[in-house]
């Protein structure tokens, strides 16, 4: 029960490869953070100091009111669950659930009391007399998660636990997770967590924040719905959110009102989209989710005319891919409304809501819709 | 032509292998499994007689051991006429004031120390090669290869000196106190790949629950390392067992004598060599090491290895 605290942390490797950019994080006590990001961008090296696992080389890292730079992993009051698990393969369940508790030579019927409580938390008590290498992959993460949990400690870290698992088990171990974490909030002993994945799905489900990463620096920090409706830029726009979002080069004007230009073709603005795009007249960088684009009649106005290059239909909608004046487009249709006579190179209109385009710098990538 | 657009006769078997009993077998698969059957009995002959070629020294001494010394080499086969167990009284007493019991008891006086202090000092120096970075370690671990690829006679004579200056002299100190200090880097390399194989997570998962080197150490790499450990005080005490050159310069005084020396004593000492009590003492004298290593062989097949990261 603390707050974890991050302030200008670097990291650069002994091989002189700087990792990490000097990041600023804050999660309050009790939060569930996740960092998402895709492969290499530094997540599991940001964790790592966290734990203690590798030196900080820049910045300070505060668990509570404690600097915690220069402490020991087993003196930073954290647990951690490992991707691979990492159970002690010699030690049956029972004795790896309390390791660390009989490292600190706690009297053995406080331990016995802790390890029972734990495996009943989790359902593992009929492992406890099992070799970690009798364990299914589920089985096996649950007791690693008992592991943290028994230590009861101020910050949660969890790297990537759930990508060795199979989707069904990946589904239900999360619900598992934020219920747990609900459960230690309701009952008075909030937990702070620190999870990291690169898999959107966990982090739009799990994270009461979500911190995205890209090569060693913050993109943006905020809870799902900010990060779905107002990413701060192209990047977070584009990672978040399944299809991805469309990205496409266009060219603003304003004269009577504002026009957005692809090509050849214009559509114009409403006044209160017009209103909060701050970016000078010019070419930018056009963001318009799949599920936010209207298939239309041709030549209807204020859509695109495009041509359809293929068609994806998953059961209860449809993707829809498209192209206009070279730009590729993706929408998202939902099955009962698709219009079943559309085949490959037909003509179509696509409309984006006004409500929801957004309008990113060419350059930095910086949202200049947001109001 | 490919083994796929092959008009196999393999094909039936497969398809209807579970449910026909074996009474029911067509001519066809009658023939295929005639001559798998003559090729499996094919290998394990020759595997036999290969294996008893092999073999047949060990069985020709043990044989040997209980013959007469006048039918020893009167014959080539192993099998004694008149069994008598006379050469291992005659061994066991040997020529000299002391019997047998006192060179094992000498050998065991080397060889316990020197695999205890192989096994510790091999471990520490591997892990800190395998999981520290520390300057220097470059340098040193260079070093390390360098003295596994240097033959042992070029530091018989600076080493020999070196105990002379040290008083010791006809005492077991210059075999077992190198062994404490992880004098044979065949040993620490040994252990260095095998602690290489072994993922790190582990000891880091030890560190968060609040190991210490030491106790990450001692709980977590010991006994994923056990049967790498295993093999080295295997091949450490049946090398030690088998020393002869180490003993033949360090120990001057019969009653110190280790079994190696003191076999070769029994050839000196008298004539007409007793052969059959040679031989019977050569028996005993193998017979540690063969306990030992058959002992061991458990923990090597019960290897737990990385048995915590499978997916
Ligand atoms: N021990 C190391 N030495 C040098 N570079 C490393 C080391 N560990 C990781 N890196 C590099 O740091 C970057 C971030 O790695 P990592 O934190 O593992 O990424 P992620 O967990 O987000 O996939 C990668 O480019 C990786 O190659
Ligand atoms: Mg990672």
């Amino acid at each position: 029960m603390a707050e974890l605290q991050l302030k200008s942390v670097e990291k650069t490797y002994g091989n002189g490869y700087k990792a990490v950019h000097g990041i600023d994080l804050t999660v309050e006590e009790g939060e569930f953070m996740v960092l998402v990001g895709p492969s290499g961008c530094a997540k599991s090296t940001t964790l790592r100091m966290i734990a203690g696992l590798e030196t900080i080389t820049g910045g300070e890292v505060r668990i509570g009111d404690t600097v915690v730079n220069d402490l020991v992993p087993g003196k930073r009051g954290i647990a951690m669950v490992f991707q691979n698990y990492a159970l002690y393969p010699h030690m049956k369940v029972r004795r790896n659930l309390s390791f660390g508790l009989r490292l600190k030579r706690l009297r053995k019927d406080r331990i016995e009391r802790a390890t029972e409580e734990v495996s009943g938390v989790l359902e593992i008590e009929a492992l406890l007399d099992r070799l970690p290498k009798q364990l299914s992959g589920g089985q096996a993460q649950r007791v690693a998660l008992g592991r943290a949990l028994i230590k009861q400690p101020e910050v949660f870290l969890f790297d990537e636990p759930l990508s060795n698992l199979d989707a069904k088990l990946r589904a239900s171990m999360r619900v598992r997770i934020t219920d747990l974490h609900k459960r230690l909030r309701d009952e008075g002993r909030p937990a702070t967590v620190v999870y990291v994945t690169h898999d959107q799905v966990e982090a739009m489900t799990m994270g009461d924040r979500i911190c995205v990463m890209k090569d060693g620096h913050i993109m943006q920090i905020a809870d799902p719905a900010t990060l779905y409706q107002r990413p701060a830029n192209a990047f977070v726009a584009g990672f978040i959110g399944m299809p991805e979002m469309n990205l496409n080069r266009a060219v603003l004007t304003r004269g009577d009102g504002a026009m957005l230009t692809l090509g050849t073709q214009s559509i114009a603005l409403p006044a209160e989209c017009a209103g909060r795009i701050h970016a000078p007249d010019g070419p930018v960088t056009l963001g318009i989710r799949p599920q936010h684009l209207d298939v239309v009649a041709p030549g209807t106005v204020g859509a695109f005319d495009a041509t359809i290059t293929n068609l994806e239909f998953m059961g209860h909608e449809v993707n829809l891919h498209a192209e206009a004046e070279g730009a590729g487009f993706v929408a998202v249709i939902a099955s009962e409304n698709f219009d079943t006579a559309l085949a490959r190179g037909d003509r179509v209109g696509l409309s984006p809501r006004p409500r929801n385009i957004h309008i990113f710098d060419v350059e930095s990538g910086e949202n200049k819709s947001l109001d | 032509m490919t083994s796929l657009s092959d008009p196999t006769p393999q094909t039936p078997v497969v398809e209807t292998m579970p449910a026909k009993s074996p009474a029911r077998l067509s001519p066809q698969e009658l023939k295929l499994r005639r001559r798998a059957r003559l090729n499996a009995s094919i290998r394990y002959s020759l595997l036999i007689v290969v294996g008893f070629i092999m073999v047949y020294p060990l069985l020709w001494l043990i044989g040997a051991s209980f013959k007469t010394n006048a039918e020893m080499f009167a014959s080539p086969w192993f099998w004694p006429e008149n069994p008598t167990i006379q050469g291992y009284i005659d061994g066991w007493t040997t020529s000299t004031p002391y019997t047998f019991a006192t060179f094992f008891i000498n050998s065991m006086q080397i060889v316990i120390p020197k695999v205890i202090g192989t096994a510790i000092s091999a471990t520490l120096v591997a892990y800190g090669f395998a999981r520290f970075h520390f300057p220097g370690k470059r340098i040193l671990f260079a070093i390390l290869i360098a003295t596994l690829l240097l033959p042992d006679v070029v530091t018989r004579i600076p080493q020999y000196l070196l105990f002379r200056e040290l008083g010791w002299l006809d005492t077991y100190l210059p075999m077992i106190v190198p062994a404490w200090f992880a004098w044979e880097a065949f040993f620490v390399f040994m252990l260095i790949q095998f602690m290489r194989s072994i993922p790190r997570e582990m000891e880091e998962a030890a560190r968060v629950d609040g190991a210490n080197t030491f106790q990450v150490l001692i709980y977590i790499v010991v006994p994923m390392l056990l049967p790498a450990l295993v093999s080295v005080m295997l091949f450490q005490f049946m090398w030690t067992m088998n020393d002869f050159l180490g003993p033949l310069i360090y120990i001057s005084t019969v009653e110190k004598y280790p079994i190696s020396l003191a076999l070769k004593l029994s050839i000196d000492a008298t004539e007409a060599f007793n052969w059959n009590s040679i031989l019977a003492m050569t028996v005993l004298a193998l017979t540690p090491s063969l306990v030992v290593f058959f002992l061991a062989q458990k923990s090597f097949i019960e290897g737990i290895s990385t048995g915590g990261t499978k997916g």
